[in-house]
């Protein structure tokens, strides 16, 4: 039987890790390659780089962090944040990537996950989608949440997957930082919308927001930064209670 | 004793790579080469595969004389070869997805989408699931029925002599997940994703 994933999200600036409440006041909480080595060491089933100011300073040091942790994590590794094309993609990829996902630039420009897909496989794509409610929808945000595409939320799930993406990683930014939960109608109508597999983020606090995001919101996977990252809770310890939950896990 | 790494210009196999050197450490020598002669004067051969059967296929005939290399090691000096991933599925006869394109041929059988019962099974197949071993492989010495490995497939190799599978996994239906026909063995997971257990059977091919 297939598992329900775990992945613990590491936010990347210049190299180092932060974790942001509400994309700003970010504190240092350490080195990338030795915090990802933790995580798989403690069973996380991928970890994930987001390099946060990677659009805007310093863009080479999340390469060098990426090699580093290839050779030293034997677990899936997704990297994204401030991916512009094709070049890029293959940059990470080459590094040790596994996947890497595409926020803005699939937004701005349907040929990157379509050139992509079709040049690496579908299986190393991953189109972040960062979703805010407006109304009765969400609207797709780009350039780390500052600025509304006016995009429909869940047709661009669908575009996406049409256009190669492997997988959805879906952001709430009303819960993102809030330690509230998921908002599990966003992951159940995408996942719902899509056939291939949807990663819930944003608004984790505590154990029972993990089940939630995959019994309720129907996500193939769950992804959290704080509540591991800060020590409050390990990796087993999730899946323990995932398990105790009757959700499959890998243990 | 070396190893070499297939490096066909097809998809990423940075993780391939690193998880042989770390296998290895000093005592195996990993190359990475499309070189014929390397590869002819090898001891053990590793075809990854990534992207679609059709881009792997036409990226291994795009370098001249590298399949019939392959056929020599493989098929007519009997050298131990793993593929994995596409690798494994090139093993095939043929392969459908984008279109209809001639495999390697090596084991009978044909590559077709996993069926996704009307989009009850999300696909790709991604993620961790176990293997159900049911045939003795020299890859799986030390690992325990149940193991769980990391996939990321949306086609299945479906051999026709059913002899050659050692190992499946349930997704949709028994998947085969593992091949093993004499010295060439294959697996559909990445074993180089797959954590310790992963490690384990990279070290077992290598200490063949």
């Amino acid at each position: 039987m297939l598992k329900n994933r775990i992945i613990p999200c590491l936010d990347v600036k210049n190299g180092r890790v932060v974790k942001g409440i509400n994309f700003v006041d970010l504190k240092d909480a350490g080195d990338p390659v030795e915090q990802a080595k933790i995580y798989s060491d403690g069973g996380a089933d991928e970890i994930c780089f987001l390099d946060i100011t990677a659009s805007n300073e310093n863009r080479d040091t999340i390469y060098d962090v990426v090699e580093k942790t290839s050779k030293k994590c034997f677990v899936p590794l997704t990297v994204g944040g401030g991916v512009r094309s094709v070049e890029d993609i293959n940059k990470l990829l080459n590094c040790g990537a596994d996947k890497v996902s595409i926020n803005t630039a699939a937004v701005e420009n349907s040929k990157v996950v379509i050139d992509s897909s079709k040049k690496f496989g579908s299986q190393c794509i991953v189109v972040a989608i960062d979703a805010k409610k407006n109304g009765d929808k969400w609207e797709v945000f780009t350039h780390g949440g500052r600025n509304n595409s006016g995009i429909d939320a869940l047709e661009y799930a669908e575009q996406m997957e049409k256009n190669g993406a492997g997988e959805l990683l879906v952001t709430s930014m009303d819960r993102d930082g809030t330690q509230v939960g998921y908002d599990i109608d966003l992951m159940s109508k995408i996942s719902s919308k899509v056939n291939i597999p949807v990663i819930a983020s944003g608004g984790v606090g505590n154990l029972d927001h993990l089940v939630d995001g995959i019994k309720l919101g129907k996500a193939s996977a769950v992804l959290a930064a704080s509540i591991f990252h800060y020590g409050k809770h390990s990796i087993k310890e999730a899946k323990d209670y995932l398990d105790s939950k009757g959700i499959p896990v890998r243990i | 004793m070396n190893v070499t790494i297939v490096d066909y210009k097809s998809g990423n196999i940075s993780s391939v790579i690193n998880s042989f050197k770390e296998v290895a450490k000093d005592k195996v020598t990993i190359e990475v080469t499309s070189d014929l002669n390397k590869i002819k004067s090898s001891d053990k051969v590793v075809l990854p595969g990534q992207g679609s059967f059709k881009s792997c296929v036409d990226a291994l005939n795009k370098i001249k004389g590298l399949t019939d290399t392959l056929n020599e090691f493989a098929i007519t000096n009997k050298k131990p070869l793993i593929g994995i991933c596409v690798g494994l599925q090139m093993f095939a006869d043929v392969g459908y997805e984008e279109t209809e394109t001639k495999g390697l041929g090596w084991i009978s059988g044909k590559v077709s989408k996993i069926d996704n019962q009307n989009g009850k099974y999300k696909l790709p197949h991604i993620g961790w699931n176990q293997i159900n071993i049911v045939k003795d492989s020299k890859i799986f010495k030390d690992i325990e029925d149940n193991s769980h490995m990391y996939f990321v497939h949306s086609y299945e190799f479906v051999p026709n002599d059913k002899k050659v599978i050692s190992a499946t996994t349930d997704y949709s239906s028994n998947i085969v997940c593992s091949v093993e026909k004499e010295n060439i063995f294959g697996t559909q997971f990445h074993p180089e994703k797959s954590d310790r257990i992963g490690l384990k059977i990279i070290d077992n091919f290598i200490n063949l």
